[in-house]
């Protein structure tokens, strides 16, 4: 009955309730800001490269390289956490792009929701790691241990960093994290909790090697000999997942104050949903995952004939593809016009950040019109041809008004996001 | 150590606490904090590190101890005596 609340057509709502995107800063494996992420999206760039980690040894992984020194002192780097330390760049690179008087903006009025998938893994190993140099003794244990693991120490980096009294927290969904952390921004200012929403989302995994020694017990760690080539959703000689970090933070703003401030506009926040699958620790639900693509739809007020691009969560593991696939196939259906794509096979999957990040590198297409491809799929999972899928190279589509981003998570989380063109 | 080996050994400590600061124009008889951005959480840092380095116990009720360049010093000279050189 909730659902309900909700559908009304976005463009019947008054302009304060309508939230848009006003700035995106965010570090992928193949770029440092959206102009080059795009540009490698649509040139078939990969950013999945050779990676050496603790324990697990040589393997593959999406290596962010950003300049971590642009908005952080050297103490502060050995201080925080990688995760914390990406929220900064992504933040500080996202209120640059919007453009915001930020000098004079009310602090107090801004509010950081960073969607993780998990925290604090990386710096328990390594403290245990240090740890074992000294017989396990604890009093060799860091006292920086605590504020580098508790669950908010990623969003709150963020506000140490840039000055925000307003509130912030994580938000843990697993892999449909980076939506999970827009939607909660686009509701905190539907309720007129804050101004300006810095929310997104970000992943540090890459450092743990917990993270990938797990998706090895459980045959889903990808492997190949060209790191480029590893990770292949849809295709049949996928095997499995590479794991990457990064983040993408956006500042949503309600679309009154954005055109009062003349501010560009990405686009606006459609619709979104989420739900869960109460059905399986890790193998996903496509009946469930349908209807959060329905419910999405339906508060955007749109049917599924006007979706343009679908950006495909499909990590590159033969359950986790086709049970998405047969999820769309359904939803879809009807919709012949609509593109699919992923971004998984050009940077590995982000995780918590996965679902920011996959968002940011369709949104160009609503102003250049193209729909960027999925790399790797030379042979197709026919479970997986549906039939827009765009494989292999980037494909005109004209005029893009809007993008659905899928972004599923363990323990049956799913989210669902919608881009309107303004 | 000799009391110039345990100057080095801290300037070492403070340099990987403090990388942004410029320790050339340190100070021994100004404290730390009139000099340096440092917190609390640095001067656990700094104890932390005596330990891990040189197996150095500083009790709490000593923390006072290392306000200063030659106070802690003055104050590790007989904890280190016994601490080969570098």
């Amino acid at each position: 009955m909730i659902a309900g609340k909700f559908d009304s057509l976005c463009s019947h709502r008054p302009d304060e309730q309508r939230i848009v995107i006003t700035g995106i800063g965010l570090t992928a494996p193949n770029g440092n800001d959206l102009g080059e992420f795009r540009r490698n999206l649509l040139a078939g760039t990969s950013g999945v490269v050779e990676y050496d980690i603790r324990y697990v040894g040589k393997t593959l992984a999406g290596v962010c390289r950003f300049d971590e020194l642009r908005h952080q002192g050297r103490k502060d780097l050995r201080r925080g956490t990688r995760a914390g330390s990406i929220g900064i760049y992504c933040s500080q690179e996202a209120i640059k792009d919007s453009g915001l008087d930020w000098a004079n903006f009310d602090k107090d009025q801004v509010g950081i929701y960073v969607g993780v998938t998990e925290h604090g893994n990386v710096e328990t190993e390594n403290e245990i790691y240090s740890l074992k140099g000294f017989d396990y003794d604890t009093k060799f244990w860091s006292h920086h241990h605590n504020p580098r693991t508790v669950a908010n120490n990623p969003a709150g980096e963020i506000s140490l960093n840039m000055g925000i009294t307003g509130p912030h927290y994580t938000i843990g969904a697993a892999c449909a994290a980076g939506n999970a952390g827009l939607i909660q921004g686009a509701q905190m200012l539907r309720l007129g909790e804050v101004d300006l929403a810095l929310a997104g989302g970000v992943s540090e995994s890459i450092h743990t090697f917990g993270i990938f020694a797990s998706f090895k017990s459980q045959g889903a760690l990808a492997a190949h000999d060209d790191p480029t080539k590893a990770s292949r959703p849809f295709d049949m000689r996928r095997n499995g997942i590479v794991v990457a970090e990064g983040g993408c933070m956006y500042t949503l703003e309600r679309l009154s104050d954005a055109r009062a401030r003349g501010a560009k506009v990405y686009g606006e926040l459609a619709g979104y949903a989420m739900n869960s699958d109460a059905s399986d620790f890790v193998l996903p639900n496509p009946e469930r995952q349908a209807q959060c693509v329905r419910l999405a739809l339906k508060r955007a007020g749109i049917g599924p004939e006007q979706i343009d691009i679908v950006s495909t969560h499909a990590t590159g593991t033969a359950s986790g593809d086709t049970q998405e696939c047969t999820a769309l196939r359904e939803v879809f259906a009807g919709s012949p016009r609509t593109r699919f794509n992923n971004a998984k096979s050009f940077i590995g999957h982000a995780m918590g950040a996965a679902g920011a990040l996959e968002l940011a590198g369709n949104i160009p297409a609503t102003s250049d019109g193209m729909c960027h491809a999925t790399l790797n799929v030379d042979e197709l999972d026919p479970d997986c041809a549906l039939p827009g899928l765009v494989i292999g190279d980037p494909q005109e589509l004209g005029q893009v008004d809007y993008i659905l981003n899928n972004s599923f998570g363990m323990l049956g989380i799913n989210s669902v996001v919608i881009i309107k063109r303004l | 150590m000799i009391r110039a080996e345990i100057r080095t050994a801290v300037l070492d400590i403070l340099s990987d606490i403090a990388p942004d600061e410029d320790l050339s124009e340190l100070k021994d008889d100004v404290s730390f904090r009139e000099q340096l951005e440092l917190d609390s959480m640095d001067f656990l840092d700094i104890v932390m590190e005596l330990r891990k380095r040189y197996r150095v116990q500083v009790p709490e009720e000593d923390y006072m101890q290392l306000s200063s360049m030659a106070s802690t010093v003055s104050y590790l000279e007989p904890l280190m005596k016994e601490v080969a050189s570098k």
